[in-house]
């Protein structure tokens, strides 16, 4: 059976209200980190649990704190990035917009647990409506005593607000998240110094996912270890996924790691196959940054073993033939789906969300974009595809932030594994002017000739 | 003090000093060229990534390797860093990357540029750039604009290297000046464009390091190289009143600020000197400015020239 973690209690009606939540179990983390544990301890648990940053990179969360500096003297800031706007992830937004109150929790618990009396919650600003439901929340924990002065009588203060981003997806970016919240142009800043020396203010701050902070309630109330043995490895608890693309069930679902991709995309309690009953043909498991994987390395690794959904069996093989976890975004494709098509629309993406501050990522983003676009409309050339390549891994690594490493990924993944549909795309001008979407497969009885 | 090994150079260094900045107390062939950090200008640095190097050992205490390329004008060295620059040819490769992005979409407009002869990118291309570019794109072209009526603004040269933007910021009193935009569609300008207008806007052409802000009081007067460079000081309220002021003949062309064998000025100087005092008359000359071998400037006098490490490009097309 699946268990349930932060979407535990969803389906209880007006658990978005304080009052439904507290009768289903709510904010008793609270109560014993505030009241019988230090915060060392709240930190040696989360340590224990194994918990990793859910936002993408997988950090380990309880190291992150570990690292924040406690000797300065300066205040420490806990944020939290609810900037979710990565092209297929939408997994923060359902819980935000239905369980406020878990991240609320887990946030109390991790700001005492890393000493900080000021909290933010860095929202996107096309989130509107989670932006009233997030104050509605906070508004009603204030009220109960839970957030403010003297929380629940402990003597530990904690103020709590939600900051509106203004539509950016570098701002998901940790500190270009501070920069805007500091009220600065969204630049991410050159690391070190990290955000656990010198962060919001100059001062020490850490930045978590919203889904990583909605954890820490539930490993507050069961324990650490309690949460490491749910899942396989290094790979601990559950995950939110959001699944769409060409399937039946699309949707956020929580599962547990170590579910096989093939369970996945076929049960009836999760994707429910491929829609329209057609072929798989690939699929980008974390969101648009991560490497694309066509069907035959997205159910087995090239090794032959079944691929879980975990942080390691996903990245198995590196990126010649695995991807990552990322941030949970689940996009499936269908035999019919173009990917030169889709590869040309998350350059674009990448192009009109690069910050323009280093050369690049502000000047590769959009060559790749118009070589893409030459490609996508039959006016490509041969050489195009490997121009492609080049300037991917040209971009990748020499950038400030990882904007730049997820702008040039897909594009060589793509490559790498539907280089015959690139070079469909350039052989064959006519067709690709006509049929702007879906599958040119079809047209593929033509030997597709490789090289110059 | 901190010991760093460059390029198999090493040298001791107080904590808290760059990269670039031991490279260059080293000197030579190790120094990483710079675009966008000025060593004047608090947090400039980091964005061209033309300094990026290798940082093959992070120090004594952690000998592993950073994972990525580090920009050396930003990155503060430890004690037993190792970091190779020339000797990595990731770090050459990345260099070549760099130079390819820069020069996109620039119009290569050198012979009608003020700035050749002492343009930064120049240098750069000349060391690492390409004969050939493999852009089939049109550039991203814009109209020119008048900061002023002492200085003027060419987008399409620009590279966006920050340093107009911190000078203004940090040298002259109202911040009128910054980035519209962003990727690649990103554009220095002045809000709603008004004139950038105080005692030292001047030095926002110093600092640039491209031809992308240009004197209004010397454009198209002169080549720089046909100019004579004379170190000079005047006595001045408002700054130190340390400048080179560019002679042909007996008539001065212009006034800037002293720039250094990297390009930096130390000294700013006000705009009352840079446009005003151009009599030689204003100024009391110390002595002709020393300008390295290499350059342009240096006039028909090259002295030890040192050959371009750089393979012959008509030779490489013609293979």
């Amino acid at each position: 059976m699946e268990r349930k973690i932060i979407l535990e209690n969803i389906e209880v009606e007006g658990i978005r209200s304080l009052e439904v939540y507290r009768k289903n179990g709510g904010y008793k983390s609270i109560e014993k980190a505030l009241k019988t544990m230090t915060p060392d301890e709240v930190v040696n648990e989360v340590k224990t649990s194994g918990l990793r940053g859910r936002g993408g990179a997988g950090f380990p969360t309880g190291m992150k704190w570990s690292f924040i500096d406690k000797k300065s003297g300066n205040p420490r800031y806990l944020v939290c990035n609810g900037d979710e706007s990565e092209p297929g992830t939408f997994k923060d937004r359902y819980l935000l917009m239905n369980i406020p109150h878990r991240l609320v929790e887990g946030m109390i618990c991790s700001a005492y647990a890393l000493g900080a009396n000021t909290a933010y919650i860095y929202v996107r600003g096309e989130f509107k409506q989670v932006i009233g439901i997030l104050n509605e929340a906070i508004k009603e924990s204030y009220k109960a005593g839970l957030l403010g002065e003297n929380i629940l009588g402990s003597g530990y203060d904690l103020d709590l607000y939600v900051h509106t981003g203004a539509g950016a997806y570098i701002c998901g970016e940790e500190t270009a998240l501070l920069e805007s919240l500091e009220g600065k142009r969204g630049n991410p800043r050159l690391k070190p110094p990290f955000p656990a020396i010198k962060g919001l203010y100059g001062c020490p701050t850490v930045v978590n996912n919203v889904e990583t902070l909605a954890n820490i309630g539930w490993i507050v109330n069961n324990g650490g270890e309690e949460y490491a043995k749910i899942g396989i490895g290094r790979s601990t608890g559950t995950k939110l996924i959001s699944a769409c693309g060409n399937i039946n069930n699309p949707g956020v679902y929580e599962i547990e790691m170590g579910l096989p991709v093939e369970e996945f995309i076929y049960s009836d309690k999760y994707c429910g196959g491929v829609k329209g009953g057609k072929e798989l043909k690939a699929v980008i498991p974390g969101g648009s940054s991560v490497p694309i994987l066509p069907k035959e390395l997205i159910l087995k690794t090239a090794g032959g073993e079944p691929r879980l959904m975990t942080y390691e069996s996903l990245s198995e093989g590196g990126f010649i033939t695995g991807s990552m976890l990322g941030s949970g975004g689940f996009i499936v494709y269908d035999e019919d789906a173009c990917i030169v098509r889709n590869t040309y629309n998350f350059s674009r993406f990448y192009h009109h969300e690069s910050c323009g501050q280093c050369s690049p990522c502000r000047e590769g983003t959009s060559w790749m974009e118009s070589v893409l676009h030459r490609i996508e409309n039959g006016e490509g050339k041969m050489k195009d595809i490997d121009l492609l390549v080049s300037i991917a891994s040209k971009i990748e690594g020499n950038t400030i932030c990882p904007l730049g490493d997820a702008a040039s990924w897909p594009v060589a993944a793509a490559i790498r594994h539907f280089r015959h549909e690139f070079e469909f795309h350039v052989l064959h001008p006519e067709i690709v002017k006509n049929v702007k979407h879906g599958s040119l497969e079809k047209y593929m009885e033509v030997p597709a000739v490789t090289g110059e | 003090m901190f010991k760093v090994t460059i390029d198999n150079k090493s040298i001791e260094v107080e904590p808290g000093t760059t990269i670039l900045q031991a490279a260059r107390m080293i000197g030579g062939d190790v120094v990483p060229p710079a675009m966008c950090y000025h060593s004047e200008l608090k947090d400039s640095g980091g964005k061209c990534r033309s300094c990026m190097v290798r940082v093959a050992q992070g120090s004594a205490a952690d000998p592993r390797p950073m994972p990525k390329l580090v920009a050396s004008c930003r990155t503060e060295v430890m004690d037993g860093m190792v970091v190779e620059n020339l000797t990595s040819p990731q770090v050459v490769d990345a260099r070549k990357a760099v130079v390819e992005f820069l020069l996109l979409n620039h119009p290569l407009d050198c012979p009608v540029c003020d700035q050749a002869g002492e343009c930064d990118l120049q240098n750069l291309s000349y060391e690492n750039g390409t004969s050939v570019s493999r852009f089939e794109e049109e550039k991203r072209t814009y109209e020119k604009i008048d900061i002023g009526n002492l200085i003027q603004f060419h987008p399409n040269r620009c590279i966006l290297c920050y340093r107009c933007v911190y000078a203004a910021d940090q040298l002259t009193d109202k911040r009128t000046h910054g980035i519209l935009y962003r990727g690649e569609k990103s554009e220095i300008s002045t809000f709603i464009h008004q004139a950038v207008e105080n005692d030292f806007s001047g030095n926002m052409i110093d600092v640039c390091p491209v031809g992308a802000l240009t004197d209004k009081t010397f454009r198209f007067k002169n080549r720089v190289w046909f100019l004579k460079p004379m170190d000079a000081h005047r006595e001045c309220t408002k700054c130190s009143g340390k400048a080179t002021i560019w002679f042909r003949g007996d008539e001065v062309y212009r006034v800037t600020g002293r720039k250094d064998k990297y390009g930096e000025v130390h000294d700013f100087i006000c705009n009352e000197c840079r446009f005003e005092k151009k009599e030689s008359a204003d100024w009391t000359i110390e002595g002709p400015r020393k300008i390295e071998s290499y350059s342009v400037i240096n006039q028909n006098h090259y002295r030890n020239v040192v050959i371009p490490s750089v393979i012959n490009p008509i030779k490489e097309t013609m293979e």
